[in-house]
């Protein structure tokens, strides 16, 4: 399971703060202990609240980039937001994200290909959030077909198929969790899949238990990726154990410290 | 049109491990033995590079081997009861790479030779040979637990290959592999998850996975060499995955398995249409040993002259230059 650590998003009070205050030693702190529980890569987002999402953008990349060397993913709405951090990038880049819509695809897939970048598809589009299966394997399919239309190595997709809230949309959490196996044979060689985590369980009272409870099932469904807390032990703990189960590494009885060594 | 092999791609590299220290090193030796470093399972060298080629040892017992087959004590003669004479005619007659050493006379029902018997012979060895040496204590943990640290300080920094460490008794040897600078070998029953598991206690111990090799147990042609197979298969998949906690080369007891099988000791009077015995016995490990090679061995200890040298043409003819070509 490729990792990528949620934390570094302005919408937490403490990265907020430290980007209004240009504090570098408390982003770099949670890019490390990130990276130390097992994130792969490290996602990236100033925030709703900031004022020059670009600028912050470019500062916060600059100051991680100082720390690791861990894959970065740009994480903003605004492909301009995306095409501005890109410009400071070093190190590996994930593009979060594109959506369905020809714009945004015209506008992201160029980038994604001049900077070698990995790119995160949702299946959502100007229409609004899909309703069923059917409605995010079409716009899938979509994502997918405007990859081999632009030369876009479509292994270097990662769909995701937009978790909602157990607590509004329960009915549909099943069919996001089969479409996640479909999303595979959309196209040879198949997108990867990637789920932001931690919607699962907003507005919820038992959020780390669900998050993780998610999660092993999506590992079932052949989830590649996820972008979630690394910092739940539980969580990690419960990602393991369903890789184990699904003979992804060898068993042991010291089999979480085994991966952790990795 | 053509076709393309499908070719595996792997992300995973068995560690690199160094036998024998040269006195740039710090030790004695003349020369080393570096096995490991694979990028592919065995001899797919369009698949990764193999590095090195798989390493023959000599097995040395510090007493006369009393219950060894008739063909294998007549083989050697005499020496056989003079550990370093029997050392020196396998490296200069014979060119022996790799020495391993068994402190069988050290076992309680074997001569119960004591620390300064085995430490002394080790000494010894080190002066009358100057190849890289592998030394096995003798199964008895607490007998081991005794005379292994002790020759491991002896053979200080001669970066020697120690074993066997298991899973309920690897702390003694750990620590004395540790403080002198030598490889340990990690033994488990033919069985992967102990492996693993063993892997993982000794370098919590601190000892780094690079000076690790794993003896997985085997069996000998007719007698659990498949089962051994698919274990050893298994471990070095998901070594070339990226588990780190199970790329280490292996170590495969080829001699003390092959020898002990009935169609290598009985004798042809017994079993006259099994043919020549000596033969035979040359026959069954030189087969289990090419078998083993299959399944990823990196170092393989092996007792009759003849049966290594037709396991060393058999490597030469493997790692020969034309397959490497893509």
């Amino acid at each position: 399971m490729f990792i990528i650590g949620e934390l570094i998003n302005g919408m937490y009070s403490d990265i907020g703060r430290a980007i209004k205050e240009k504090n570098k030693s408390v982003i770099q702190t949670f890019a490390l202990k990130q990276i130390k529980c097992g994130a792969d890569a490290l996602d990236v987002n100033c925030g709703p609240a900031s004022r020059d999402p670009a600028g912050d953008m470019r500062w916060l990349i600059e100051t991680i980039q100082e720390a690791t060397t861990a894959p970065l993913a740009l994480d903003s709405s605004k492909p301009q937001v995306i095409a501005s951090g890109l410009e400071v990038l070093k190190n590996q880049a994930i593009i979060n994200s594109t959506t369905a819509d020809k714009e945004k695809l015209d506008r992201l897939l160029p980038l994604a290909k001049k900077y070698n970048a990995k790119l995160i598809g949702l299946t959502i589009s100007a229409k609004g959030i899909p309703q069923n299966k059917d409605q995010r394997l079409e716009l899938a399919a979509e994502i997918v077909a405007s990859c081999a239309e632009q030369g876009f190595p479509v292994e270097n997709l990662y769909l995701d198929p937009i978790i909602l809230p157990v607590n509004v949309a329960q009915v549909q959490i099943r069919e996001i969790l089969e479409v996640i196996a479909e999303f595979k044979i959309i196209s040879e060689p198949s997108p990867k899949t990637v789920v932001g985590l931690s919607n699962v369980s907003q507005g919820t009272s038992a959020r780390s238990l669900i998050n993780r409870t998610f999660l092993t099932m999506a590992v079932a469904f052949g989830l590649d990726a996820a972008i979630l807390d690394p910092t739940d032990k539980e969580l990690m703990d419960a990602l393991i154990t369903a890789e184990l189960v699904l003979n992804k590494q060898i068993y042991c009885d010291s089999y979480l410290d085994a991966y952790r060594k990795k | 049109m053509k076709n393309e092999p499908l070719l595996e791609k792997w992300s995973g590299r068995v560690a690199n491990v160094t036998i024998g220290a040269t006195k740039e090193a710090g030790g004695s030796r003349k020369t080393t033995v570096k096995v490991g470093a694979e990028e592919s399972l065995p001899f797919l060298f369009r698949e990764g590079n193999i590095a090195h080629k798989p390493a023959l040892a000599f097995e040395i017992w510090d007493v006369y081997p009393a219950e060894w087959p008739a063909e294998l004590l007549n083989a050697y003669g005499d020496i056989l009861k003079d550990p370093l004479r029997w050392a020196k005619k396998c490296v200069q007659e014979y060119r022996a790479g790799l020495l391993c050493l068994k402190l069988q006379g050290a076992h309680p029902d074997y001569g119960n030779k004591n620390a300064k018997d085995e430490t002394g012979l080790v000494k010894e060895l080190l002066k009358t040979t100057d190849v890289p040496l592998i030394i096995l204590g003798c199964g008895d943990d607490a007998k081991d637990n005794l005379i292994l640290p002790a020759c491991s300080e002896a053979a200080k920094g001669e970066r020697c290959l120690i074993g066997d460490a298991v899973q309920d008794n690897y702390k003694t040897l750990t620590a004395a592999v540790l403080a002198d600078g030598h490889n340990i070998i990690a033994e488990s029953p033919i069985d992967v998850n102990i492996a693993k598991q063993l892997n993982i206690l000794i370098s919590d111990m601190g000892l780094p996975l690079e000076r690790i090799v794993i003896n997985p147990t085997i069996g000998a042609l007719g007698y659990g060499l498949e089962y051994a197979y698919s274990i050893m298969e298994r471990a070095r998949l998901a070594a070339l995955a990226g588990d780190k906690t199970l790329a280490m080369p292996f170590i495969c007891l080829v001699g003390q398995e092959s020898w002990r099988a009935k169609e290598a000791r009985a004798s042809s009077r017994e079993f006259p249409e099994w043919g020549d015995e000596a033969a035979r016995g040359i026959s069954w490990e030189a087969v289990t040993a090419a078998a083993l090679l299959q399944a990823g061995a990196d170092i393989l200890v092996m007792r009759h002259p003849k049966a290594i040298k037709e396991v060393n043409k058999y490597i030469e003819e493997l790692m020969r230059n034309e397959f490497r070509k893509s």
